[in-house]
Formats: structure tokens, sequence, C-alpha cells
């Protein structure tokens, strides 16, 4: 089998979980025998040897990500026009579809979506398109830009058959774009336990560790600090855990245009004192904001996956998610609540940080699941859809 | 001598805890009061196992016993759902005074407050009995002769236990492992006592009904009373066939739409024709047979689960440090002489809060054997936990030292 993947970037190279998710899921597909030829709209360097890497541009990923940001589309794309790399980058697929020997064309997300359609004009091959998130769970809750409906629409309805990585993303693009249901299948992320990178003997957090040594508790929240993510919900609860166990920090970790007044926040509801504001974090930073953490939260007002409970775990950290994400599809030894319950958060994780039998259960319950997740399965079942969709096969 | 069949059923609802959160501590004491909306409300669930399963049951059985004069059941029936049929099903609680009326129904003792209370604390476990005791008393004039122990947990001190306090038999489960060579289907005695006798539950036939019954996966499916009945009189060397399971099988556990009741309505007349074959209560039983050899459980053994241990309820560590957290309230909270405190710290003894902290199902996915009316084994820790805060605050009120 082999498919022509239409991507918008990979690791180390990205700025969040997408390129992830691709990456992972391609190294899964690869195992299963699927040749891929992946395309990427910017020039890096790539350790990967079991897919072939296509640039479409000279461009390199600081400046292009700066302009076209995969997450932040509607934020960052102030006219209605197409860059100049999207075109590019459509060109090239097309070419590469009319001349490139595949069995199906694999699209993830909207702004590879018209690449892929063009591909499957000028070829008449399937077309596959992955949705990792639509524009309305970026816009958290509005409807988000005009033509980045568009294109999604367009290409929902072009597609063959779409992907949605979670049940919660699949009802959302049936009713935001009038899909019918059976045409979206649901593959969920996963992780690869041995895929995250390891933790070293000290922990960057230097005071934070001296304070846990002093019987205080950390929660801990990764993002971008965005409406979608809902970080005002969590200051509410903080300051009602604050009020019940004084010895809680919250480490804030993430940028985004809410950084400002969440700070301005927390100042206004008294746990100034109780909140860090780190910033955005990658590496070792990033990953020993999981390793202090007692408890990591993700209270998303929406999250069509959301990957950083598992990776939490991974670290030894139990979670408390809403349900308004995709990962609480899957994820079951952990806390959750609807993102607009803040006395349900307070409430759970005030409980969570005073009993010990509940945290450790937790954990222990929490890292077998993990050890159970693979990519395997995901690709699995990717599989069956290209064979059931591959060229010359009636669906 | 006939050969019986022993059947006994286990009558039991817990108090739930309501959601209940951080922000009712110290504001409000009730903590199973459900709003009225919600499904697994104390009361809705009274509402419906009533309607599923303990009318027709009743029905069913007083129907059984005034057409077989040979037919006999015991059963055991928890103080937590006499007091909840009292408030909110009197007509259901009459009705299982009418089956005790029949003069072949036989009660078996236990603890009130369905708890764990012997391996905690024996004064708090002998006190639940004696409450339990006088309940059944005022209830259906009699005084229990044969013991259970909450999810027939068992051991050597348990039994030296019954012996000493007069009872003449003692419920356990016919765990292979116990019985070895031997089976389930004879009476025997406890290691180290001298009055005291065993009945044994056959947990494959019993399970059988209780577990299987409507499993359309199962091999044997669909069972009639004919090949039942078969199978145990294939069942060479054997005096007492002893059927223990949950009451709520009928109806409940099994719906009615599997056949359940006309089951046991054929299964109770075609068992009979046989002369050689009979009913015995409980205490029939043990009167009726000689102990056969003498058991040795020094580690507990349930009825629940593969293991057949105490794991579904204090397997984790979340549900080890709950009950300890709540037994270690025992001599403060006794100590206040307020009835509705020491009410309120039973009711949480009840095994089932524990049941539902367990995380084996759970990860399992396995949904019908997770029975619960929380989202998660952690909801149900944190409910559960909340009202113990909530205890504390009602002693440190007293000027109870905590």
């Amino acid at each position: 089998m082999k498919v022509l993947m239409l991507g918008w970037e990979l690791p180390p190279h990205n700025s969040g979980g997408l390129g992830v998710a691709c990456l992972q899921l391609c190294k899964s597909l690869a195992k299963n025998n699927i040749d891929i030829d992946f395309i990427l709209p910017y020039e890096a360097e790539h350790k990967i040897d079991f897919m072939r890497i296509h640039s479409t541009s000279p461009v390199n990923f600081v400046k292009f990500n700066h302009q076209l940001n995969v997450y932040e589309g509607s934020k960052y794309l102030t006219t209605h026009e197409l860059t100049s790399q999207q075109l590019s980058y459509e060109n090239y697929v097309a070419d590469k579809a009319l001349n490139g020997e595949f069995d199906i064309i694999h699209a993830h997300d909207w702004l590879t979506f018209r690449a892929g359609i063009k591909a499957k004009q000028v070829s008449g091959m399937p077309l596959i398109v992955h949705v990792h998130s639509v524009e309305s769970d970026r816009a958290g809750g509005e409807p988000g830009h005009p033509m980045i409906r568009d294109i999604e629409q367009l290409g929902l309805s072009m597609a063959d058959k779409i992907i949605a990585v979670s049940e919660r993303t699949r009802q959302s693009i049936a009713h935001d774009y009038d899909i019918p249901l059976s045409k979206i299948s649901v593959v969920h992320n996963s992780v690869d336990v041995e895929e995250l990178e390891s933790l070293d003997q000290n922990n960057i957090y230097d005071y934070l560790t001296v304070l846990k040594n002093k019987g205080y508790k950390v929660v801990t929240n990764v993002g971008r600090l965005t409406v979608q993510k809902n970080i005002t919900g969590l200051l509410y609860a903080a300051q009602e855990v604050v009020i019940r166990l004084p010895k809680t920090i919250f480490l804030v970790v993430g940028s985004g245009d809410q950084y400002n007044e969440l700070i301005g926040l927390s100042a206004e509801l008294g746990i100034l004192k109780n909140v860090i504001f780190t910033g955005f974090q990658r590496g070792k930073a990033w990953r020993d904001a999981f390793d202090i953490a007692d408890l990591f939260v993700m209270p998303s007002v929406s999250e069509p996956f959301g990957i950083t409970p598992l990776e939490a775990i991974n670290y030894g950290v139990p979670s408390l998610i809403s349900y308004q994400s995709g990962v609480s599809e899957v994820y079951k030894n952990c806390l959750k609540v609807n993102f607009w319950d803040k006395n349900q958060m307070a409430n759970q994780i005030v409980n969570f940080l005073q009993n010990d039998g509940i945290a450790k259960t937790m954990r222990i319950n929490a890292e077998i699941e993990l050890r159970k997740m693979s990519w395997d399965q995901s690709a699995k079942k990717l599989s069956k859809e290209y064979e059931k969709h591959a060229r010359g096969v009636l669906v | 001598m006939k050969k019986s069949i022993t059947l006994y059923l286990h009558v039991h609802q817990p108090y739930r805890v309501r959601d209940y959160t951080i922000f009712d501590v110290g504001k409000d004491h009730d903590y199973f009061k459900w709003p009225e909306n919600l499904d697994n409300g104390n009361q809705r669930i009274i509402d419906k196992v009533s309607s599923k399963s303990y009318i027709p049951t009743n029905k069913m059985l007083i129907k059984l016993l005034n057409e077989n004069p040979e037919f006999k059941v015991s059963l055991s029936i928890t103080g937590t759902l006499i007091t909840q049929l009292e408030k909110w099903a009197p007509d259901v609680l009459q009705s299982f005074v009418d089956l005790v009326n029949t003069g072949r129904v036989e009660i078996v003792g236990e603890t009130y407050h369905h708890s764990l209370a012997f391996f905690y604390s024996l004064e708090e476990f002998e006190i639940q009995v004696r409450m339990h005791r006088e309940k059944i008393e005022e209830l259906f004039h009699q005084t229990p002769k044969v013991f259970r122990n909450t999810e027939l947990a068992y051991n050597n001190d348990l039994a030296i236990w019954a012996d000493k306090s007069g009872y003449k038999g003692i419920l356990a489960e016919g765990w292979d492992k116990i019985l070895g060579w031997r089976n389930a289907n004879h009476v025997y005695r406890p290691i180290n006592t001298n009055n005291v006798k065993l009945l044994m539950k056959n947990y494959k036939l019993a399970d059988d009904l209780a577990f299987r019954f409507g499993d359309k996966n199962w091999s044997q499916w669909p069972l009639t009373s004919e090949k039942y009945v078969d199978w145990i009189n294939q069942t060479g060397d054997s005096e007492t066939f002893n059927l223990f399971m949950d009451y709520e099988t009928f109806g409940e556990h099994q719906w009615e739409d599997t056949g359940i009741f006309d089951f046991i309505t054929s299964l109770v007349p075609m068992w009979l024709r046989d002369e050689n074959n009979t009913f015995t209560t409980v205490s029939e039983a043990i009167d009726a047979y000689e102990p056969q050899d003498f058991i040795d459980v020094p580690e507990t053994v349930t009825w629940a689960d593969t293991e057949r241990d105490l794991s579904a309820w204090l397997g984790n560590p979340m549900q080890q440090e709950a009950i300890k957290a709540l037994y270690s309230l025992s001599g403060k909270i006794l100590g206040t002489g307020d009835w509705n405190i020491i009410e309120d710290w039973r009711k949480l003894q009840t095994s089932d809060h524990f049941y539902y902290m367990c995380t084996k199902y759970f990860n399992d996915g396995d949904i019908h054997a997770y029975f619960s009316p929380y989202a998660s084994p952690y909801e149900a820790t944190i409910n559960f936990m909340n009202a113990w805060h909530d205890l504390k605050f009602r002693l440190i009120e007293k000027g109870v030292e905590v």
C-alpha cells in the first residue's frame, strides 16, 4: 500500500501535537508495510528512516510557523488570501499525485485539504482526510475564520472517508459541516511509552522542589494560554483549593494571548502567591513541569484529543481532565469534570491532594493503562480504511 | 435420608452517598439524600428494585410456599434495606413479613449495616449484630440461629466467634481451595469449634443461576429446570445443595425476560416430584446432617470474584485508607452518644461504599460487574471522604479533639 501523506509539521520542527501525532502514526503504519511519502511545507532535517519526506518550499520552520501557524490560523490569518507557501504546497502535491505511484491520499487538517482535493482531482485517487481539530475547536467554541471553515467544508465533502481523532470530533464534524456520521470513523490518538524522553536526576524547578519538601503540593497545567484551554476556570477553582489547602502551587506552563489576563485574574482572586507562570517551555523544562507535579490538570473547553494527560502519567503524574476532551473517551484512571464546573474541579483537586490513597491508586492503575496503549492499534484501524478505499476497490 | 436444596437469598441495599463535595462539608450533613431527578438516588433505586425484583419475587415465593408444603427458603435482610423499605416501600416490607409468617422462611443473622466491622472492631461488629437481631425479632418475631458475615467473608476466627455466641450454624463460600477433595454438599465443622456447623455454598450450581442464567453466550444456555434438576441428581455423595445467592438475582441481576421467574416456579415442583428430595432452611440442614469433616480457613474467604478474597473491597490503597480513616473515628464517634452521628458513621461502614472504590473491574471495562452509581472509583472515594470530613467536622463542633 502506497500512501501520499500530506502534513503540515513533523517533530522536532513542530509547534504542537499535530506533528507528534502524524509522526507516531506514520511510524506504526510503516510497521504494517504501508509505504509513505510525507509532504511538508517547509525545509528541515529529519532523522526518519521509515518514510520519505519531501519539502515543498525552501523556507525554514521558524519563519514558516510565524506566518501560518496550524493551531491559531484564525488569529494569524488576517486576510482572506492564501499564502504563497500554501499555493506552492498544492502545486507540488498535485504534481506528485499525477506522476507518482500511489494508492491513496491522506491529508491531515485544513491546511492540507486544498492540496488533497487538487491531488484527488488530477489523479482520481481516493482521498482520506484526517481531522485533528475543527475550526470551532480552535476558536474556543466560536465559528472561527470563514475561509478556514470554507476549506474544511470543501475537504470534508470531497473526501472519500473522514478520520476523526475522537468521537467528540466526529460529532463536531457532523454538526458543524452537516456530514453524515457514516462517512466518519474514529481513530483515537495514542502514545508509545518508549517514544517519550525520560527524566534525569535533578528537577529544574529548584524552588518548587524546596517547597515540596516543606509539604507543598503542585498542580500543573501545560498548554497554550487561550480561551480553549480554560485556564480561567482552573484559576477560579484554584481559589477554592487555596482557601482549604494554602500549601498548594499551581504551575502554569505555556504562552498565549491570555497570558496577561491570567496574571491579572490570579491577583484579583488573591492567589498570585500560589500561581507560577513559566511561559512557553520545551525539552527539560517541559518534562520537569510534569515531574514536579502531584496532579496534572487539563480543564479545556474543547479538546479534540488532548495528549498531555497521557504524557503526564508517563512521568508518573495522574490527571484531572474535562469531559470535553477526546482523551477522556479512552483514558479511565483519572478525575473528570465538566469544564464549567469549578466547584467540582476544586472538590476533586482538594480531595486528590489530601488523600494519598486516591493518588497512589490512580497512579498505579493509570500506569497500567498507559502501558497498554500504543499507536499500533490506531495504525491497524487506519490500514483497514486504506484497504477499503484504495484505488480499484468498490466502497 | 432425603437430599435437600437449601436455598438462601441475601437481600440488601446500601445508603449510597450522594454527590457530596467539599462545599457541603460543614454545611449540609445529609450525605445520603440525593436530588430527586437522579436515577442513582437511594429512593429511586428502592422503587426500581422493588418493582423489578422484590414485588414479583415475593409474589412468586408466596405462591410456591402455598402450593408446595415442602418448599422452604432462608433469607438475610440487612438493616439498611429494612429502614429504606420502612420509609419508601412499607408494602414491600410487609410482603417479606408475609413470607416469614408462613412458618417456612428462616431469617439469617448478620450485621445491621452490612459492614466489614469484624475485621476492624469486634466491639462495633457485635453491636451491629445485636442491632440486626433486635430488628429481626421486632419485625419478624424470629431470632437468627445461623450467621452469615457480610460478603460471606469467613475465616476460622469468625467461626470461633459464632460458636461462642451460640449460633448453631454459619455460612461460607464452598471454595475449592478450602474444600480440597471434599465437596460443598455436606455439613462441616469449623476447626477449633465445639457446636457450630458450617454450610458451604455450591458456587457452581448457585452461579449458574446468579451469573450465567441469562447469558446467551453460555454453552448451557438456555438453562431449563429439567436440565438443572438433572445436574443435581447426577451429583453423587451429597446431602444438601446450598444455593446461596443475592435475592436480587431474581428480576434485577437476571431480568424477568431471561425467564428466571418461570425457571424457579417450575424448578420447585419438579425437584419435589421425587419423594427422596426436599427443601431445608439453613437451620434444618444443620440439624439434619452430621458434620463430615473439619474445615480450616486461616485466610479470609468471600463469595466474590475469582480470587474469593476481600480484594474487591480492600484491594487498593484508596479503599484501605478510606476504611482505616472511618474506623479510626470509632471511639470518638461512639463517645458522643449522638445517635445521628453514630448512625451516619455506621451507614458509611456498609461494604458497598468500598466496592464502588474498586479499580479491578473498572480497568477491565467490565461495566456489568462494575455496579456503581458513580462515574469512577475515584469519584466514589471523593464523595465518601468528603462525608468522612464532615463527620470529623461534627466531632470538632461537639468539642471532641480529632
